[in-house]
């Protein structure tokens, strides 16, 4: 009864999205007010009406209803209850639900704390933003029902997918969603912003904090997922280039160039075509990754999703609003000339040339992706692209991206004189190639990726760090450490993002540079050495947990006679999914992870084991949780808490 | 097998195993095993996803390992191994793909879009042009004057 009402919700909440999609719309074309307001109160119902159905779908993977077909496919009552909960989201129709709760949730976000837009604008935002919730709540209950029931319940669920049971993945999907969605709100306000003909600094100054905050969310799933794949997967890589990935990345890529892109036309009115094109790529690459990912026409027969009739309605989805925004931007971009003019040498060019590098990143993501695909098609070649290709392709445009950044950081708007910019930076720049001279020298011999990491790395953190420090002024070092301390958190979110990101490019170059992997058989009681470390194969038990069988080793580390840890790796077997699955034992540090991988038993009793010094592997996700840091950061400063907070009446149109 | 990382709902492939090169491949000779691992690295396992054989604990990719290893033995280089093995799987085991045909188009996309981008922003700066002449030494010191006081 109370899964009926679900299903009931998710319909009348499609009767809402239509009337949020026409009237407010209608409105803002005739000025009428009152059909403008019906937006407010229909994004704020839209909203009520999928967090219940979300609530009830909820409900019935707690409950263990296997009446219901999703649960009684995702679920098992002998799950812990943490997984019970992610194994809503753990399957394509829940997570699908999710997306559009979500979708909703920022549509009533733009009625809630859009007062002091502009009635048509917002009315507009809206209208676009119901327009998308109709496409997926069409989707969803044309081709993927959360609420069908079964006529023949078993007595027990098919259980989750094993790899999904952690807790980094259980948190990973709800992130991604926020940031994939949270591109929406800018996409809705690209396409009003286009139908108005007007784009000026107080769109951006909306568009940017709502776009600062999908990024964070993507910045913190992405991490998640990487995170995951690095402790879960059993050898301690940490980024795959698959294609369901590169679909999470190239969103994160466009939004990271519309935040940018944005400052421009807030401060100085320029770049507003780009800007909006920028904001419906962003958007539509969340939909052409959603695309990728559903539909399983890139990830090949292994997918899950594989199944033509939902890849053909989200291509649908994909062309509507991709095409149509596209269509509209060609027809209006022209009226939205920029006012502020700038030199050659300046900030805004600085930008432009962060956006190039980042936008050409993202495409060239996507055409790898593609690739396959398209060769086939085409010209009947069967192949693959690979790691290989793409770490080849992308790394020299973010190579070129690190090294422009702390230039572009100082330099000031309008107009700058290349000299002084270069003089700011010198210190820097010999400072970092010092640093990668030394790495050079101590680790003769190996890859050059490590020392021209450890370069960038330097040469963008500080960086960074000196950009905050010239914003002080000049005088005392005391006066300029109090004024530190007052400098606006917009400018402390930006040096520790680009912080982050210098901590992040030296990680990746040293964990790829430097590993040391060790692959042997080792009876029990037996012991080696890796690198300065000794390793122990203390044990080895096999014992029942929960829902699964496990093989667990004790591995006792020590160094120079002294301990450093005891690890278990374990090798685990889910009965019920009939799945295999591998928990590397990592000893965290600072300044590398200890990574032990149990294997098979070999014949005469003795046990394969991989082992592997990662060195600076936290400094991935470090880096990366910086980046969200900044972002929150600057999300906190005080000009968008006045700019959201301030709840100004709405100004009524003149007419 | 390691599959999907994102939306990992798609999930679907057995589990994360991950067994990859076990210790009996593994050659004596230290040299001779560090180009079968990069070798390696560049060849995809034909029944997996988007997964190098180097990574793979799928049957197949240990006979394909065990294949590379044995053509580094009997004395092939790299290149010769990789074109022995493209012979018999076709284009598809290569991760890295050839710049040869169609495949130049890829390779190109990323430097030449980027060329293009250059271009056009160039141009639109050029088109537009500084909003104002620089300051004649005479504003300049009679801005700095007003400036100043």
């Amino acid at each position: 009864m109370i899964v009926e009402l679900g299903h009931f919700a998710l319909v009348l909440a499609l009767a809402v999205a239509l009337v949020q999609m026409v009237l407010p719309m209608w409105g803002a074309a005739r000025g009428h007010a009152g059909l403008m307001a019906v937006g407010d109160a229909a994004a704020g119902v839209q909203f009520l009406l999928l967090a219940t159905a979300f609530a009830v779908l909820t409900q019935a993977f707690v409950g263990s209803d296997f009446s219901l077909a999703l649960v009684s496919a995702n679920s098992h009552t002998d799950k812990p209850l943490i997984y019970k909960i992610s194994g809503v989201w753990g399957n394509h129709e829940g997570s699908l639900l999710l997306w559009t709760m979500i979708l909703a949730l920022f549509g009533a976000c733009a009625a809630w704390f859009g007062g002091n837009l502009p009635a048509p604008l917002r009315a507009r935002v809206l209208s676009v933003q119901g327009a998308i919730g109709v496409a997926f709540l069409l989707f969803m209950l044309l081709t993927s029902n959360p609420f069908l029931r079964l006529a023949d319940p078993p007595m027990n669920g098919a259980d989750l997918n094993p790899l999904l049971q952690d807790p980094g993945l259980a948190f990973h999907p709800p992130f991604l969603y926020l940031g994939y969605v949270g591109l929406s709100m800018s996409f809705s306000f690209a396409v009003a912003a286009l139908i108005e003909g007007r784009v000026d600094a107080t769109w951006a100054r909306w568009v940017r904090p709502w776009t600062l905050a999908a990024w964070v969310f993507l910045t913190i799933g992405i991490a998640l997922g990487s995170w995951w794949a690095y402790y879960e997967l059993g050898w301690g890589g940490f980024w795959f280039w698959d294609p369901v990935e590169n679909a999470s990345l190239m969103p994160w890529l466009f939004a990271a160039a519309l935040v940018h892109s944005a400052i421009v036309v807030e401060k100085r009115e320029s770049l507003k075509a780009w800007t909006i094109l920028l904001a419906i790529l962003a958007f539509g690459f969340s939909l052409i990754g959603t695309f990728i990912v559903r539909s399983g026409v890139i990830t090949s027969v292994h997918a899950f999703a594989n199944d033509p009739e939902r890849g053909v309605f989200i291509l649908l989805i994909l062309a509507v609003f991709l095409g149509g925004a596209l269509v509209l931007f060609a027809m209006r971009a022209g009226s939205l000339e920029g006012k502020g003019a700038f030199a050659m040498v300046s900030r805004e060019s600085a930008l432009v040339a962060n956006n190039l590098l980042l936008a050409v990143s993202a495409l060239v993501v996507f055409i790898g992706t593609i690739w396959p695909l398209l060769a086939e098609m085409v010209w009947g070649r069967v192949l693959s692209v690979g790691p290989p290709f793409f770490n080849a392709a992308f790394t020299p445009f973010f190579v070129g991206l690190a090294v422009i950044l702390p230039v572009g950081a100082m330099l000031p708007w309008k107009r700058a004189e290349i000299g002084r910019g270069l003089r700011q930076v010198r210190l820097i720049a010999m400072l970092a190639f010092a640093v990668g001279a030394l790495v050079f020298a101590v680790q003769t011999g190996r890859s050059a990726l490590g020392p021209i990491g450890a370069a960038l790395g330097v040469w963008v953190v500080v960086g960074a760090l000196a950009d905050l420090w010239l914003r002080t002024g000049r005088g005392a070092v005391a006066g300029r450490l109090v004024r530190l301390g007052r400098l606006p958190r917009a400018d402390w979110g930006k040096a520790t993002a680009h912080a982050g990101l210098g901590v992040t490019v030296f990680a990746v170059a040293a964990i790829t540079a430097w590993v040391t992997e060790d692959i042997r058989v080792v009876p029990v009681g037996g012991a080696y050495d890796l690198g300065p470390y000794r390793v122990t194969l203390a044990g080895v038990e096999e014992t029942r947990v929960d829902n699964y069988q496990t093989t667990r080793a004790t591995m006792v580390v020590t160094r120079a006679g002294r301990e450093v840890a005891v690890l278990y790796p374990e090798k685990r077997f889910y009965p019920v999914a009939e799945m295999p699955t591998t928990e590397a034992a990592i000893d965290l540090g600072v300044m590398r992870d200890l990574y032990l991988v149990i294997g098979d038993r070999q014949d005469d009793g003795s046990w394969a084991v991989r082992s592997y010094i990662k060195p600076f592997a936290n400094w991935i996700w470090g880096g990366a949780l910086l980046m969200a840091l900044g972002g929150t950061l600057s999300l906190s400063d005080r000009r968008y808490r006045i700019a959201a907070g301030a709840r100004k009446p709405a100004l009524q149109p003149a007419e | 097998m390691r599959c999907a990382i994102l939306p990992a709902l798609l999930l679907l492939l057995a589990g994360g195993a991950a067994h990859a090169v076990q210790p009996d491949e593994v050659l004596p000779d230290a040299g001779l095993e560090a180009r079968a691992r990069t070798l390696s690295a560049d060849l995809r396992c034909l029944v997996c996803r988007n997964e190098s054989i180097d990574d793979s604990d799928a049957d197949l990719a240990r006979d394909l390992r065990l294949l590379v290893r044995e053509r580094l033995l009997a004395g092939d280089s790299d290149a010769q191994v990789i074109s022995y093995i493209v012979a018999r799987y076709g284009e598809y085991v290569l991760l890295r793909p050839t710049t040869g045909g169609s495949n130049l188009i890829l390779w190109l996309a990323g430097p030449g879009l980027l060329l293009a981008g250059l271009g056009v922003a160039l141009a639109t700066l050029r088109r537009r042009g500084p909003e104002a002449a620089p300051l004649s030494d005479a504003d300049q010191a009679r801005l700095d004057e007003i400036l100043r006081s």
